[in-house]
């Protein structure tokens, strides 16, 4: 696919100034650890549930770890040595545990080489489930088949069980990709809420019994279809890998998992961001879910033609960040959006050139693009036809996970008919358009062309200066959204550690020589 | 004068609704469409379209009369006047009037994650053509983000000695945020600094009758730009300040 005319020597030279900048973050991840990471590994160890005071069992131990402990070894080896010490399987361990005023730190030590001869029982029954749903879901897509451009719609009612009956719907009307969004706030708890829930604002909390019983509605809506249809939630946050862990059981398809956006956008501190997004995407890259990266905010908040090259630039670092945490391409789904402000003339050609030039940078991902939101007015009628276009560039430079633009965006959360509206619109469009990027060049050195090439050229600039700079220092200098972040700021910092020389992470080591061996 | 929705006539009542009924599509269906535009006050409605858009839905389109008409005589609002004055002249003003930088403090508050609103008003960049309050010379503004809690928000504000306080409320679910919105103005009351501020709201669904009626100094919802809220804060400073 070359409809651009991109310099390539300057694409190979993005690439390489992105990994040089993924490589010194790396580095920085590699020898630390945040509690999130740590109840991670207990959720994979198979502990779940919360105590009487409805505080999640794995925050429990690890603060425990924490307070009593030394939590720079791990969470793995006190685990383990619990077990030992008390001659006990886990679930006994964790009901003496629960009843008996007794510490997780209280026992003596195993030898390090021992702990995941102790363990291994028990992540391999999450490994497997794993890979089990990894499995069906490849069997299930083979099976059924998938959409060149898939649509995806969101559900936000706050209530599971209306979520189901709403995304049900959706399915049924057409949509491919059904995506919970989150109680707003929930990004910002340190811990995952428990259990099945039916009230929430802006939308439902992300508990792993939300996403069975969605998994569960989508499976079955899917079977009375013949499709399969994709489950989304979100991972950024304070609790990115674990929710990376718990979709992994839950066989959702898609999180959205940036390795920027929580400290961009929600104030969370960079490292603990870092440390946590390579985790879960560890996590995600061995259960096959395609990530979703959240450059498309950046122009939310800042200007869609000035700062254009920000999210191309992001792209590149976030695809640097994925294949450090083995990510394949295919799971990579870079984001981008249609924000500029439409009344500029020739907008569309501008949007065109930004949607192709994702397009083409990366042509094995399943680019995420967004609709147009911040130019969205209260006026539903001209929104329904900025949203048209918005579909049309999205079938002609050929995106594969299509966000729908609602008509009464900025006014409430969808109603059933705004869904169901944006997707007759959507499929419209596919069907009508459906060979006409086949038939299209862009004209040599034309507008398009010109505009593509220049993003580009300023990407690169930006990646060259950033790999100067350090990722650290380019936040703390508001190089992304106009935002600027401190180093030592921000939520969540408390929670991030040095690791001792002999800390042990069981399902790290386990997943890193699954990803050497494969 | 009575006036009524206008179509292609002069009080020809002219009106389209359109709903969605949680029962699958059929004549009874339309029927009831049909009665509940009339029970709406629509004269001969007709259901222009009707639609299944899921196992148990559907979607109508209505167009009718309306019976209902207001007169726009005893109707009574304050209007915020739009603004005549330019980012230049709203520094002016500030120049003459203050010795000192007025302080703004913003944020998307509550639960709401979006700072669509907030930024169109307080960033540089502006919204639209428009500039935002960060780039006015005599004003110093604080930018908070999304998801601030009233508490923190209140914080800050007497940390940086705010002189005005602008509060966002982009996406709302089930009026959430109205309560947010009350919800300020009694912490702020409770701590004695209502009166010591300029409390103004804004976003999508806030409107300055609105605003007023929930404590607030003012609202502004859509089509309003940075100099519309400056110009307001700015004039009723200097309004207090003359006492």
């Amino acid at each position: 696919m070359n409809k651009l005319n991109l310099d390539n020597k300057l694409i190979t030279s993005c690439r390489k100034y992105a990994k040089s900048i993924a490589k010194d973050v790396q580095d920085y991840i590699n020898k630390h650890s945040t509690v999130s990471v740590e109840r991670t590994v207990l959720r994979l160890l198979g502990i779940e549930g919360v105590d009487k005071f409805d505080v999640p069992l794995v925050n429990r131990l690890v603060d425990d770890v924490k307070e009593n402990g030394d939590l720079s070894l791990g969470v793995s080896i006190y685990i383990a040595s619990a077990l030992k010490a008390n001659n006990k399987n886990l679930t006994e361990y964790l009901d003496y545990y629960l009843s008996n005023n007794v510490s997780l730190t209280d026992n003596k030590l195993v030898n390090k080489n021992e702990v995941d001869k102790i363990l291994r029982l028990y992540y391999k029954k999450s490994l497997t489930k794993i890979k089990k749903n990894r499995d069906l879901r490849t069997k299930l897509i083979n099976k059924y088949g998938e959409r060149k451009t898939e649509l995806y719609v969101i559900v936000a009612t706050g209530n599971i069980d209306e979520d189901v009956l709403q995304a049900q719907e959706a399915a049924r009307a057409g949509a491919d990709i059904v995506a919970v969004i989150r109680s707003t706030g929930q990004s910002l708890l340190d811990y995952v809420p428990y259990g099945k829930t039916t009230e929430g604002f802006g939308g439902t909390y992300a508990t792993q019994e939300n996403f069975k019983i969605m998994r569960l509605a989508l499976d079955e809506v899917g079977n009375e279809l013949n499709r399969y249809i994709k489950l989304v939630n979100y991972a950024s946050g304070l609790c990115m890998p674990e929710i990376a862990a718990m979709g992994a059981l839950e066989r959702l398809d898609v999180l959205l998992n940036d390795s920027m956006y929580g400290i961009i956008f929600r104030d969370i501190n960079m490292k603990r961001t870092f440390i946590d997004q390579y985790f879960s995407r560890m996590l995600n890259a061995y259960s096959g879910i395609i990530i979703n990266t959240g450059e498309d905010n950046y122009l939310t908040t800042s200007d869609a033609v000035l700062e254009a090259h920000t999210v191309t630039a992001s792209q590149f670092i976030n695809e640097g960040f994925a294949l450090e945490a083995k990510l394949k391409p295919e799971l990579m789904g870079l984001g981008h959006a249609f924000e500029i402000n439409p009344n500029i003339e020739n907008s569309f050609l501008l949007e065109i050139a930004q949607a192709q030039l994702s397009r083409e940078l990366f042509p094995k991902a399943p680019l995420k693009y967004m609709p147009p939101t911040k130019h969205i007015n209260g006026n539903i009628f001209r929104a329904y036809q900025q949203n048209a276009m918005f579909n049309i560039v999205t079938n002609l430079t050929e995106q594969k996970i299509h966000l729908l633009g609602m008509m009464t965006e900025a006014i409430h959360t969808p109603f059933i008919s705004d869904r169901y509206l944006a997707i007759k619109n959507a499929e419209m469009i596919q069907k009508s358009m459906k060979s006409l990027t086949d038939e299209i060049t862009y004209k040599k050195d034309g507008f398009i062309q010109k505009r593509a090439n220049e993003v580009l050229e300023n990407a690169h600039m930006l990646l060259k200066q950033i790999d100067k700079d350090g990722m650290f220092k380019t936040l703390a200098n508001g190089v992304f959204a106009e935002t600027k972040r401190a180093e030592d700021a921000g939520k969540g910092l408390d929670g991030v550690f040095k690791k001792s020389n002999d800390y042990i992470n069981v399902v790290s080591d386990r997943l890193e020589a699954y990803f050497n061996e494969n | 004068m009575k006036i009524r929705p206008y179509g292609d006539t002069l009080n020809d009542g002219a009106t389209q609704v359109s709903f969605t009924l949680p029962i699958e599509l059929s004549a009874k269906a339309i029927q009831a469409a049909k009665e509940l535009a009339k029970k709406m006050g629509l004269i001969n409605p007709s259901v222009v379209h009707s639609e299944k858009i899921g196992k148990n839905f559907s979607f109508f389109i209505i167009y009718g009369a309306l019976n209902a008409n207001v007169d726009i005589d005893k109707i009574k609002v304050t209007e915020i006047k739009k603004t005549s004055k330019s980012q230049k002249e709203i520094e002016e003003m500030i120049k003459t009037n203050f010795e000192r930088e007025l302080i703004f403090v913003g944020a998307s508050t509550g639960t709401d994650a979006h700072t669509v609103g907030i930024d169109a008003i307080m960033n540089m960049k502006g919204f639209d053509g428009h500039y935002g309050l960060e780039r006015y010379q005599g004003i110093k503004a604080y930018n908070l983000g999304s998801q601030v809690n009233n508490e923190d928000f209140i914080k800050i504000a007497r940390d940086k000695k705010a002189d005005v306080l602008l509060v966002s409320q982009t996406v709302t679910q089930k009026d959430v945020h109205l309560k947010n919105l009350v919800e300020l103005v009694e912490l702020l009351e409770s701590e004695n600094l209502r009166d010591k501020v300029i409390l103004i709201a804004g976003g999508a669904r806030i409107n300055h009758e609105l605003a007023k009626e929930l404590g607030y100094d003012a609202g502004f919802g859509p089509g309003n730009y940075a100099e519309d809220v400056a110009l307001f804060a700015i004039e009723e400073l200097i309004k207090r300040k003359e006492g």
